[in-house]
């Protein structure tokens, strides 16, 4: 299912909450504008919480994809604050 | 010194007695937890000037100025006064009405509990009942107000709907879902409504708000966490306006007046003369 194009990956499994989000968060600040972003992240709370604090952050979610392993890859497109 | 010191009348105005002879921890009519800065340096002033230039935060969202001597009560309450602080109550009345941050200013809030605990405060505050009478406020099923410890506890909620042509099958929602409701079939969401818990995760996360959410309040009664703990119950189902939830909690706070002894607490009512006929006054109230 991973058909997606992106143009970056970030691994956020070796972090617990709250660094999770602040890792995917420093990762995705790195993008430019419209650029996709693979954000592998583990199951249960990350999964849970991470995904709709990216959209509280403005950005444009448009996946997120069971790799079977624990795992779960959530795909994101950068937005740039209007300011 | 006072010759006689009316301990009553004392307690309902906040003034809760000390070991330290001729000495009350006032208590400060607080609600939903917030203050203002201005009333906080009225607060610091008078806690100085009378007491011992502490104070101390109640477990439910008070403030108390402990050492304040009997002969400054009148200084005390009109210095506070002044400063737009009031006193607040013990006793068998209506007491102290607690609340998260709520929708206003948390990203997990359903309700506005600040909002909600006013209202409730202005209905209720210092009612006299037969015995003390608490309601608690929470934004969201994260419960940091810990709602059923409340005679009448109020918790915010969501009554979700889907919209499949909205969805782009992310799936994110199936995996915020703590309630294992919601699943993907065929890049869409199956949704076991009777699963649902009205948390509102779905509509929270979904990125093209395929879900939509109307708030709600889910009331739970005859919550107590002191000698005796019990974990207050739900009686009907979310609901969805202030004018439903206000008649629930009047029909709640009415039957407890009538059936509760002198110093019960309204679940050891419930427990006495039986739920069955109080069930049925909150469902009519439900109903309307």
């Amino acid at each position: 299912m991973s058909d997606i194009h992106f143009d970056e990956t970030v691994d956020i499994t070796d972090k617990v909450c709250p660094l999770t989000f602040v890792k995917a968060k420093a990762a995705i600040e790195e993008l430019d504008e419209g650029q996709v972003i693979a954000i592998r992240m583990n199951d249960g709370e990350p999964v849970q919480n991470v995904p709709r604090s990216i959209k509280e952050e403005g950005h444009k979610i448009l996946k997120l994809v069971d790799n079977g392993d624990e795992t779960y890859t959530l795909y994101v497109e950068k937005v740039e604050d209007e300011e | 010194m006072a010759e006689k010191i009316d301990y009553g009348s004392l307690k309902k105005g906040g003034f809760m007695r000390q070991k330290q002879k001729g000495y009350f921890s006032l208590r400060l009519a607080v609600v939903g937890g917030q203050m203002t800065g201005e009333q906080l340096l009225t607060v610091s002033k008078v806690a100085e000037k009378y007491g011992h230039g502490y104070v101390h935060m109640t477990s439910r969202q008070g403030i108390e100025i402990p050492f304040i001597n009997f002969n400054d009560i009148e200084e005390v309450k009109a210095e506070l006064l002044a400063g737009g602080v009031k006193t607040g109550v013990c006793g068998p009345r209506v007491r102290t009405v607690t609340a998260c941050q709520g929708a206003a200013v948390c990203p997990s809030g359903c309700i506005d509990t600040e909002d909600i605990a006013q209202k409730i405060n202005d209905r209720y505050f210092g009612r006299e009942l037969p015995h003390k009478f608490k309601f608690g406020c929470t934004g969201c099923q994260n419960n940091c107000l810990k709602t059923e410890e409340n005679d009448v506890g109020i918790k915010g909620g969501m009554t979700v709907t889907y919209d499949s042509e909205a969805c782009i099958g992310c799936s994110v929602c199936t995996k915020a879902c703590r309630e294992g409701a919601l699943s993907m079939e065929n890049g869409k969401v199956v949704f076991e409504e009777s699963k649902c818990n009205h948390c509102g995760r779905c509509v929270k996360s979904c990125p093209v708000d395929a879900w939509k959410g109307e708030p709600g309040y889910i009331v739970s009664f005859g919550g107590t966490f002191g000698n005796f703990v019990y974990k207050g119950e739900e009686v009907v189902p979310i609901i969805g306006d202030e004018e439903t939830l206000f008649r629930v909690t009047d029909a709640a706070i009415e039957w407890f007046a009538e059936n509760a002894n002198p110093s019960e607490r309204f679940r050891k009512t419930l427990m006495r003369v039986g739920d069955e006929e109080f069930k049925e006054k909150i469902k009519a109230a439900f109903e309307g």
